[in-house]
């Protein structure tokens, strides 16, 4: 485990930061999520460029492989800006696990993806599943044609705008059999599927997902015949470390925001920060980002190396850890900046709801907790 | 663990009971249950079904159309109708502003205030709070004065809760800049409708916009409409802060929102099991629920020692940070229980203006993650959580 950064990382995140607070300072953002489809198509085309989209894919499939620290370093940055782009949905979630499921398939479907030609989203999540991965009860029933699906997909992020869905299905085994889920690639237009598209609580945008006798190929099929569960899990644990980045980047905001603000609001004739309860709580949310940041990176560096249960295990630690990091310092921060931090104006109002619904995804605090200790 | 009533308290709580269940609109019942937006219309509806059953105002003297309650009557009542869904009476005309008319206002202010307050003709908003003064509320700027027999008033007021519906809002300005800050300020009662005020929304973290910013240019208000002597404003205000005693604790509520939070968590599933079996998850809910126990327990006895004619301290500190820990933790522990379903931003399916289709996830859902969002708001406003600290340092410790 290494806990300096290369050359090339530093510079990675220095540019990313770079591009970021050139183009997607808190208004250009708010724009972005009020406009078309809460993204923005031509950030979205720039990243592609930037070769951003592939830094973190293999590079047989059209990638840079990067490495998880550097995806880590991406979603830091990405944090910071509250970028809503479907990055997470398409290159952590969608990318990784058609990498991950099917190399062959992989080399073929990942280069247009990395090109910014086509957009993934993971259908897994279920309304009854909660963070529960192997409760699949959506059915995959094989005819001639290959075969049909029907079920229902809850909160499949950016699954209203992904060209292409990673939907899991049964074709074996019930309920919670870790055996017996297979994962289709199904088009975002196939007949029979019915999205319905929302925005996020935190701005980014979902959909639900009904498949109503969606007929699909036999080439649909995507990797091992009902060893979903494995992978689905491996992308997840992959992705909770990503998503903590993300949330250590938002925390460091936060800290920022709710530092400058405590100097220069002034009550009572002096700074707010002159008030020493309140220079505890700020150095209480600091160091909660602190230590955070540094069991993210920790976390990340061995993702890459580590399987099975030590992955897990590791993975849910973060995860755990960032969504109690993460409502500690979000509400501190609302409630530091009293009045104006309940206004939609403000910043750190986004990133107090970033936060909370950061651990609301993939497993919670809660969840994240019972399975550190059943891996233990 | 229930309270245990006298016989007479006992028949009380079965006549509220059932006036609740023979007079509450089935149709705003339910919007309260879901956690629907309540209407100007729904709560004006149900305040003056209050107000024909003589029930509007339990904190009033009997003859300004008080109920002449026990401390503990007035407790069961609360308790009761945020336990039937009724809408909480919306605090600003008949909780703080109509105490302080009948104590310092005169004859002509009572006679014209007071009757439609009672009957909810006309809607008050509290306009204190300035972009520069919230915590430190003395330091307030907003000018009044006098020109003949009109203030002119000019500033800007600020998180003026429900203005946007208000004939009159009740408002501390500044009428001297000698002496104390304290000392110049006045108490105003001002027409909404008056030419110069002009409201404008805040949107709120979740989305809503329950608060505005009031401006003031130039706005006449006739001498007549200020609360007793001019620069006193602060006394009466402060006399306005300490008459609400326990009602901050909102014990009721909280009761009827913790009955929801189980009900949800025996339906919601983790591993195909509810909720509300998984042991961490059951921790914190009675963890909840005992805090709830033992704030129950403070007001009771405040209420006790209010009947007994005994003063009443530093209580409301303890009660409002207390009680506002409370509703917080529970807005928490909805928002958990739903899980993923957190995350769908559906605010047209509790903003009750029509719409109809199914929301997505179950339909107790859009309104929860909202709601803890907002309900950050609890440990701010009404005096924040550290300055209600501050005071329980200085009143109680002496520091
Ligand atoms: C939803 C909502 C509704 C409201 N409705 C109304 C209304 O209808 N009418 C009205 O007049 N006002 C209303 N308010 C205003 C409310 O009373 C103020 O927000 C509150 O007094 C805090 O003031 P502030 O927002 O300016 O925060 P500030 O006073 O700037 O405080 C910011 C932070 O610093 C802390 N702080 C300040 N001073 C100290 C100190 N000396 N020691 C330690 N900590 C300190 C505060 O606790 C807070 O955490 C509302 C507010 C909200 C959020």
């Amino acid at each position: 485990m290494s806990f300096t950064s290369t050359d090339d990382q530093r510079q990675l995140a220095d540019s990313i930061a770079r591009y970021l607070a050139d183009k997607y300072g808190f208004e250009q953002r708010n724009r972005i999520c009020a406009g078309e489809g809460g993204w923005s198509r031509a950030v979205w085309a720039e990243f592609a460029e930037l070769g951003w989209l592939g830094f973190p894919v293999a590079e047989e499939h059209g990638g840079l492989g990067g490495s998880t620290v550097d995806l880590a370093l991406m979603l830091e940055a990405f944090g910071k800006a509250l970028v809503v782009e479907p990055f997470i949905a398409t290159i952590v979630l969608g990318a990784e696990t058609v990498a991950r499921a099917d190399p062959a398939r992989a080399a073929e479907i990942l280069p247009s993806v990395v090109e910014g030609r086509r957009l993934l989203a993971l259908a897994h999540g279920e309304p009854t599943s909660r963070y529960d991965l192997a409760r699949v009860s959506t059915m995959a029933t094989e005819n001639d044609e290959g075969w049909v699906l029907d079920g229902h997909k809850a909160v499949v992020l950016h699954g209203d705008c992904a060209d292409t869905l990673i939907v899991s299905a049964r074709t074996g085994g019930r309920d919670d059999d870790r055996n017996g889920v297979t994962l289709f690639l199904v088009p975002g237009d196939a007949a029979g599927l019915t999205k319905r598209a929302y925005p996020t609580i935190d701005g980014l945008r979902g959909a639900d997902l009904e498949l109503d006798g969606v007929q699909v190929g036999r080439d649909a099929a995507l990797g091992p015949k009902g060893g979903a569960v494995a992978i689905v899990e491996a992308v997840i644990d992959r992705a909770c470390v990503a998503l903590s980045a993300e949330a250590v980047g938002a925390m460091a905001a936060t800290v920022a925001l709710t530092t400058e603000y405590l100097k220069t609001r002034t009550q009572f004739g002096k700074p707010l920060g002159s008030f020493q309860v309140l220079q505890h709580r700020a150095v209480e949310m600091l160091s909660e980002t602190q230590f955070a940041h540094a069991l993210c990176y920790r976390t990340a560096s061995l993702m890459d190396t580590a399987t099975g249960a030590e992955r897990s295990r590791a993975a849910s630690a973060v995860k755990a850890e960032i969504g109690r990091a993460g409502k500690i310092v979000g509400e501190e921060a609302i409630q530091l900046h009293g009045g104006m931090g309940m206004t939609d104006e403000m910043a750190v109002g986004h990133y107090f709801k970033r936060l909370r619904l950061i651990d609301v995804a993939f497993g919670n605090t809660g969840h994240h907790l019972k399975r550190f200790i059943d891996l233990g | 663990m229930d309270v245990v009533l006298s016989p007479e308290e006992e028949a009380f709580r079965q006549d509220v009971m059932a006036f609740l269940k023979e007079k509450l609109p089935a149709d705003i019942a339910e919007k309260t249950g879901n956690g629907f937006r309540i209407s100007k219309d729904d709560h004006v509806r149900w305040q003056k079904i209050l107000h024909e059953k003589g029930w509007i105002a339990p904190n009033w003297p009997v003859e300004h159309g008080g109920t002449g309650w026990t401390p503990m009557q007035k407790h069961i009542f609360d308790e009761e109708c945020a336990l039937a869904g009724a809408p909480m009476v919306i605090p600003f005309g008949v909780t703080m502003v109509a105490p302080v008319i009948m104590k310092f206002g005169n004859q002509t202010q009572k006679d014209r205030f007071l009757p439609r307050i009672h009957s909810s003709e006309d809607w008050w908003c509290q306009g204190y709070s300035e972009p520069g003064s919230g915590s430190d509320l003395a330091s307030l700027r907003t000018k009044a004065v006098l020109d003949g027999d009109h203030y002119v008033v000019s500033g800007q007021k600020t998180w003026t809760t429900l203005a946007q519906h208000a004939d009159w809002m009740f408002t501390l300005v500044r009428t001297s800049d000698a002496g104390k800050p304290q000392e110049g300020i006045t108490f105003l009662l001002i027409d909404m409708k008056s030419p110069g005020i002009s409201v404008h929304p805040i949107t709120t973290i979740d989305g809503s916009a329950e608060i505005n910013s009031v401006f003031l240019e130039d706005v006449r208000v006739p001498v007549e409409n200020r609360i007793g002597e001019e620069g006193k404003g602060w006394t009466y205000a402060k006399y306005l802060l300490g008459h609400e005693r326990t009602s901050i604790a909102a014990v009721g509520r909280s009761k009827a929102q913790l009955r929801k939070l189980k009900g949800i968590a025996r339906t919601e599933l983790a591993g195909g099991k509810p909720i509300i079996e998984d042991p961490d998850y059951a921790r914190r809910l009675a963890q909840i629920e005992i805090d709830l126990l033992s704030l129950e327990s403070l007001v009771l006895r405040t209420l006790y020692a209010e009947s007994e004619g005994r003063p009443v301290g530093a209580e409301p500190s303890f009660l409002k940070i207390k009680g506002t820990q409370i509703q917080q933790g529970l807005t928490d522990l909805l928002m958990e229980a739903i899980g993923p379903y957190a995350a769908p931003f559906q605010p047209e399916a509790f903003r009750d203006d029509g719409w109809n289709e199914e929301p997505v996830g179950p339909d107790y859902g859009p309104a929860l993650a909202p709601l803890y969002f907002n309900w950050r708001k609890a440990s701010i406003y009404g005096g924040s959580n550290e300055i209600q600290k501050n005071i329980l340092a200085k009143m109680v410790l002496g520091l």
